[in-house]
């Protein structure tokens, strides 16, 4: 008999068994409080120890809900040297981007300068995330690619942004939240999508954010789970609001990429909206085209949290209807609702439909090599 | 089966948990008021390390608005996805009928029978008058 204790155990498998995915969303966090001090100019430093930010929502000092795990992240991913999940590199590269054999690694930021009152204020921050991005991400480990995050409630200012960080292959796609303080479709949204169109860069709506708005169509609700799943009707509105409004008739080349929301419920809602839109469209004349075509020629997808229904042929009728190169796998590291890269996807798929889920589509839309 | 010495009494008392490997099988024992349980660490459900993560109680409700909380320390929360297993048993309560995590079955024996059966531990040193947590699989 022989016992081994676990704090000797090296990692079991070597790296190169594993293909290479990309990580469509993954959340670099901030080690400390000031670490974007650098990044700021002494004006917005002094505003905030005195005044701090005033997010759309009011009476907030953290996230409306509570979050299941501390920092809404994996208990298992705090670094070594301290501070919050996800704000090591080295640990990130040890912990997921080296197991899982990460090529591309996509990062989206919270927690940033979206969804503040002061416009000014908010540019300023989203500016400097994006410097952080770089110096402290994506110089360091080439795999990682970062996301343009604007002040998404100032359109020109957002598109300035964008503009400015236009052809730095740093940056990847441009960062909005799904909750905004209107539908996303909104006129005021407009300078985003033609900056990140001009740019070809995709524009990715990741969950969350705080517009002001209760976060169901019905108002608050009582529970953290409530929140968890009311993340795609959120989504849903979003998307419908693009489509409705003409954004991708408008923007004929632009991307939308739907992240963290869930993917099990596009096909319903397409079809609902091609119903409506059968025996409405004089409301909306410059909506040229049934929803369905603009939605599945110009919106893209990632997985986490990834659907799992019961029996797995629900789960490929709803990719089928999508298209299976429609699809960017996502692990969502840090955070709890963390997708396993060698877990999520059923057996019954074909090599590639794999490679494409995996890896392909994401090198594709990213543009990378 | 074979019997595995995996710590003197002394080193793991009420409330806290050893892990280790056995056989290239990750493990973790808890002391749960001086009962002792071995369960596989590994999640069922996605492979986290499942036992590094808080142990709760189990909440059930019978009707809205009546809320039951037993087995208090006895529920292992996983560190990701908050799958919830009992410690005695390796059940889980989201799901029972699929996910169920290997227990094993943990217990304590003096030193005397340990020292003389085939089974001592290389890296626990052993003494005749000491208590042992022993753990089969």
């Amino acid at each position: 008999m022989n016992i081994q204790f676990r704090e000797n155990q090296e990692a079991a498998s070597p790296l190169t068994t594993k293909s290479a995915i990309a990580d469509c969303d993954i959340h670099p966090a901030r080690a400390t409080r000031t670490e974007l001090y650098p990044y700021l100019a002494k004006r917005w430093q002094h505003h905030l120890e005195i005044y701090g930010v005033h997010a759309y929502q009011g009476m907030m000092e953290g996230p409306p809900y509570p979050k299941a795990q501390p920092n809404a992240s994996r208990r298992d991913a705090y670094p070594p040297e301290g501070g919050p999940q996800g704000s090591s590199l080295s640990f990130m590269q040890e912990q997921l981007l080296d197991p899982n054999n990460v090529q591309l690694g996509v990062l989206n930021p919270l927690n940033t300068g979206q969804g503040i009152r002061n416009h000014e204020l908010s540019a300023a921050l989203c500016s400097a995330i994006n410097d952080w991005q770089i110096d402290k991400w994506t110089s360091k480990d080439k795999r990682l690619k970062a996301s343009i995050v604007v002040g998404n409630e100032d359109g020109l200012s957002a598109a300035a942004e964008i503009r400015e960080r236009a052809g730095d292959k740093n940056f990847v796609q441009v960062l909005l939240l799904s909750r905004n303080v209107e539908p996303l479709g909104q006129r005021r949204y407009w300078p985003i999508y033609q900056a990140a169109e001009e740019a070809g860069l995709p524009v990715g709506v990741h969950a969350f954010g705080f517009g002001g708005n209760p976060i169901t169509p019905s108002g608050w609700p009582s529970y953290y789970i409530e929140e968890m799943v009311g993340h795609s009707q959120c989504q849903q509105s979003a998307l419908a609001s693009l489509v409705l409004e003409g954004v991708f008739e408008r923007f004929p080349k632009l991307k939308m990429v739907m992240i963290e929301a869930g993917f099990g419920w596009a096909p319903s809602l397409a079809w609902r909206l091609d119903k409506a839109w059968q025996r409405l469209r004089s409301e909306v004349p410059h909506v040229k085209r049934p929803p369905s075509e603009y939605i599945r020629e110009q919106v893209w997808w990632t997985t986490q949290p990834m659907e799992d229904p019961e029996r797995r042929e629900d789960l490929f009728d709803v990719i089928k209807w999508i298209g299976w190169d429609r699809l960017l796998f996502a692990t969502d590291y840090p955070h709890w609702d963390y997708d396993e890269p060698s877990r999520v996807l059923p057996a019954g798929v074909s090599e590639a439909n794999r490679e494409a889920f995996y890896l392909g589509n994401a090198k594709k839309l990213y543009g990378i090599n | 089966m074979a019997r595995h010495v995996i710590a003197a009494v002394d080193e793991l008392p009420p409330g806290t948990r050893k892990f280790l490997e056995i056989d290239g099988r990750p493990i973790a024992v808890f002391n749960i008021k001086g009962e002792y349980f071995g369960l596989m660490n590994r999640c069922p459900h996605q492979g986290a390390a499942l036992c590094e993560g808080p142990l709760i109680g189990l909440a059930q409700s019978s009707n809205p608005g009546e809320i039951e909380y037993t087995k208090l320390g006895e529920i292992i929360r996983c560190p990701w996805h908050g799958w919830e297993f009992d410690i005695r048993t390796g059940q889980s309560y989201c799901d029972p009928r699929r996910f169920r995590v290997k227990a094993y079955s943990a217990h304590v024996e003096p030193g005397a029978s340990v020292v003389k059966g085939p089974y001592v531990a290389e890296t626990i040193p052993v003494k005749v008058e000491s208590d042992y947590v022993v753990v089969e699989l």
